[in-house]
């Protein structure tokens, strides 16, 4: 199942060629559908997201240049009953990845049954002694998750990856399914498929029901939220303003807040207001520069102690990237089965931790037919995928890893199933992901119906990373 | 409302009123430089152009040749211009990206799409012959970004701090124009009543799109008394200092009927305006024009920190 080159798993087709039941009804309009005009359609879709500016920042490239991930018309389609499995999965992965984060910054009973060795934290960035003893409002630790899944077959989809810190991408997932209902109103006419466009309110309600104890909530009233940004210049401030507006909530910058009376407040026009809830989208390194990174410019000085005395609440709270980390996600098995009492029912990717020297000794033995990966890397960067790349290549990684290799984990190279994308030449495979958006409030845990799938619009790539050329589809859940 | 986001409201608008003025001042120059036959006094009005941008000193120092593409491109385009039409529009969308969740969509649309199409018109050098079009689209462009914010803003602060910015940039931009006008082609208040060019004084209504709306109140004669008494104390032409002056006092009420209180801004407004409204065009002539000006640019300039400093647009 592991190796490039072996049987790929196509959504939409059969082996011999016949289309699966989930994409049936979508054929069968596509293929009435006259192709002059679905290109044409094709290239409206850009003007159109250009038009209403969901571009995205590069960075190191010229600055105010932006980019458009590229969008792909043809829906991602996953059929009810799959959905269902999917969300029990995620449900039970999230509602452990809380628990563990309860019990990391407690009592820690998950390293005294010896089931994660405590040089994991220790030695972790992203584990915030600040955060120790300290529950957060609700008990909620990440209020919004998003966990990238990857198929490999009918009834296989693995985790490969849990977002923990502060997941983005869910403005193009709702953009994407405006801009197909704008072009192809009849298909949601024909084809049942569950809307997601409710995401922005059930996002303010989740926030809402985690507010600060020092929030006064007098008759009617309701906190107040702010989305932190750091700012124009941000890859994903398009997603920031978009859902501040969504929410009708304010969207801040660290220049708009300060530290009064034991609260955050915000300068309005008016004066100084509090703030009972942010949902923040920087890194913890800046959210304060009292506490964390001093010559941090985006966050507010003195917030933390502001948070621990009960005036504000941080959505995801900081601390949180221990559990996103990619050494502890080698972990997760043993943490769902830890703290809910079942088998994981979506595995893990298996996963060599380069830390431990058997494992490394096969990494090193095995790097042409393995991808490797920084623990603490995200955007698709630092990583080596062995079959694709040169020997120079390879033995360029294998020094790095060699000189650190506890910054490293390795996975087998996964033969991602494939959906197809639009092309001049009609439709053609490619590989995708998904990442389904998961709310979580102490009224419980709520899932969007569907995700972002990303695509490598490339023949043949397995990188679906917007920074490396990927592209984004509207993914369906149909209804039962 | 965010303070910050009341300062990029307002200076969304002040850029796009600016790009707006400065597109109708290139326009102007260009008709004049078409009218005047030698070389020296083309090069005379390209040079009031720019003064009136105040951009001369910044032009002479990296050019130097007066030619009408060379000016009119620096004003448009120019990458060392931070004043450049282009740049303008792309502080006003720079504003409005900042801003955005104070914007509707139509209004942060047609900036954006503003943004796009004069990129485009002005990715490259801008010929004589295509010029009349390219400045009709900035203007066209700038009207459709009114329209939006007329036809799908709240009337509450946002769309108040944003008229206030038109309003107080419009003010600043038509007595740069008039005093320009007068500091060069008319130095002296005795020359003004006795020498009159009526191309000149066209051109100048022209500036403000005000020729039209002055021949028909005045029947088509021209004085300069009576040209300047429409710029500056008319209270129907939507270019004057008087009618600029009124929609910043009504969109002032504004904000101090929505916040529930008026701040010493409106205080510094009306004394502003209890001056403006108290002369008549012959005292402005008597104390000089230019003195005028100068101190009503400088009002202006001192309402705008005021505003700012109220509505704490900065820490």
């Amino acid at each position: 199942m592991n190796s490039v080159g072996g049987s790929r798993f196509d959504e939409m087709l059969h082996e011999d060629g016949s289309v699966r039941s989930a994409y049936s009804d979508f054929r069968e309009w596509y293929d009435t559908q006259d192709t002059t005009w679905l290109r044409s359609q094709d290239a409206e879709a850009e003007r159109f997201f250009r038009r209403i500016g969901i571009t995205f920042n590069v960075y190191g490239e010229d600055a105010g240049e932006e980019r458009l991930i590229p969008f792909d018309m043809i829906p991602r389609i996953i059929t009810a009953r799959e959905w269902r499995k999917l969300t029990r999965g995620i449900e039970q992965r999230v509602r452990a990845l809380n628990a563990f984060l309860q019990d990391l910054y407690h009592r820690q009973e998950i390293i005294k049954a010896g089931r994660l060795p405590i040089h994991f934290l220790r030695e972790n960035e992203a584990f915030l002694t600040q955060m120790i003893g300290f529950t957060p409002p609700g008990g909620v630790y990440t209020h919004i998750v998003g966990i990238d899944l990857v198929r490999t077959g009918p009834d296989e989809f693995l985790v490969l990856e849990d977002n923990a810190r502060t997941p983005s991408g869910v403005s193009y997932m709702l953009e994407n399914r405006e801009t197909m209902m704008a072009m192809f109103p009849e298909l949601f006419t024909r084809i049942p498929v569950r809307p997601v466009s409710d995401y922005p309110r059930r996002l303010a309600r989740s926030l809402q029901a985690c507010a600060p104890p020092k929030f006064n909530g007098g008759a009617g009233s309701r906190p107040v939220v702010a989305v932190l940004t750091p700012g124009i210049y941000n890859s994903a401030y398009f997603e920031h303003a978009f859902l501040a507006d969504q929410m009708g909530a304010e969207l801040v910058e660290g220049s708009d807040l300060r530290v009064m009376d034991g609260r955050v407040q915000m300068r309005t026009t008016l004066g100084y207001k509090p703030v009972d809830v942010i949902y923040r989208r920087v890194d913890d390194n800046y959210l304060d520069p009292l506490s964390f990174n001093s010559d941090s410019v985006l966050g507010i000085a003195g917030i933390m102690d502001v948070y621990r005395s009960g005036g504000i609440t941080i959505a995801n709270a900081p601390g949180t990237g221990i559990a996103d980390d990619k050494a502890i996600y080698s972990f997760m098995p043993d943490i769902v089965e830890f703290y809910t009492g079942e088998k994981p029912i979506l595995n893990n990717v298996p996963t060599w931790r380069c830390s431990e020297a058997d494992s490394l000794a096969y990494v090193l033995d095995n790097l042409a037919e393995l991808v490797v990966k920084e623990v603490h890397g995200s955007g698709g960067y630092g990583m080596l995928i062995g079959p694709t790349s040169s020997k120079k290549e390879i033995a360029q990684f294998e020094a790095k890893l060699r000189a650190r290799p506890d910054n490293y984990i390795a996975q087998p190279t996964l033969s991602l199933s494939t959906v197809p994308i639009f092309t001049k030449e009609g439709l053609a495979p490619r590989h995708v992901d998904l990442r389904p958006f998961v709310l979580v409030s102490p009224d419980g845990i709520d899932i969007t119906p569907g995700g972002l799938t990303r695509v490598a619009l490339k023949e043949g790539s397995l990188v679906v990373n917007s920074s490396q050329g990927g592209g984004t589809k509207d993914s369906w859940v149909l209804d039962e | 409302m965010l303070g910050r986001a009341a300062n990029g409201v307002y200076w969304m608008a002040r850029y796009l009123e600016r790009a707006e003025n400065t597109a109708r001042l290139i326009d102007v120059g260009f008709h004049l430089a078409l009218t005047r036959g030698n070389k020296a006094s083309q090069e005379e009005e390209w040079k009031s152009v720019l003064i009136t941008t105040g951009q001369d000193e910044a032009y002479l120092a990296s050019a130097g040749d007066l030619s009408g593409a060379q000016v009119f491109n620096y004003l448009l385009r120019d990458r060392g211009n931070p004043a450049s039409v282009l740049q303008m529009i792309e502080n006003a969308r720079t504003n409005a990206r900042v801003v955005r969740t104070s914007l509707t969509n139509e209004v942060w649309e047609a900036i954006n799409e503003s943004w796009m199409v004069l990129r485009e018109l002005l990715a490259r050098p801008v010929r004589e012959a295509s010029l009349g079009e390219v400045l009709s689209t900035i203007r066209r462009q700038s009207t459709l970004v009114r329209g939006a914010m007329e036809g799908s803003m709240l009337r509450n602060e946002v769309f108040n701090f944003a008229r206030i910015g038109t309003f107080v940039e419009r003010a600043d931009n038509t007595a740069r124009i008039l005093d320009v006008k007068y500091y060069v082609l008319l130095p002296s208040v005795a020359w003004v009543g006795s020498s009159l060019d009526n191309i000149q004084w066209e051109t100048l209504l022209r500036s403000v799109a005000g020729n039209r709306a002055y021949s028909w109140l005045n029947a088509g004669t021209m004085d300069p008394r009576g040209i300047a008494r429409f710029l500056i104390l008319d209270g129907q032409f939507p270019r004057s200092l008087a009618f600029c002056y009124a929609k910043i006092g009504s969109n002032m009420a504004g904000l101090a009927q929505q916040y529930g209180s008026a701040m010493p801004a409106h205080e510094q407004l009306s004394q502003a305006v209890s001056w403006l409204n108290g002369l008549s065009i012959e005292e402005i002539f008597e104390g000089g024009l230019h003195e005028f000006l100068q101190s009503f640019i400088g009002k202006t300039s001192r309402l705008g920190e005021a505003i700012a400093a109220d509505y704490r647009f900065i820490a």
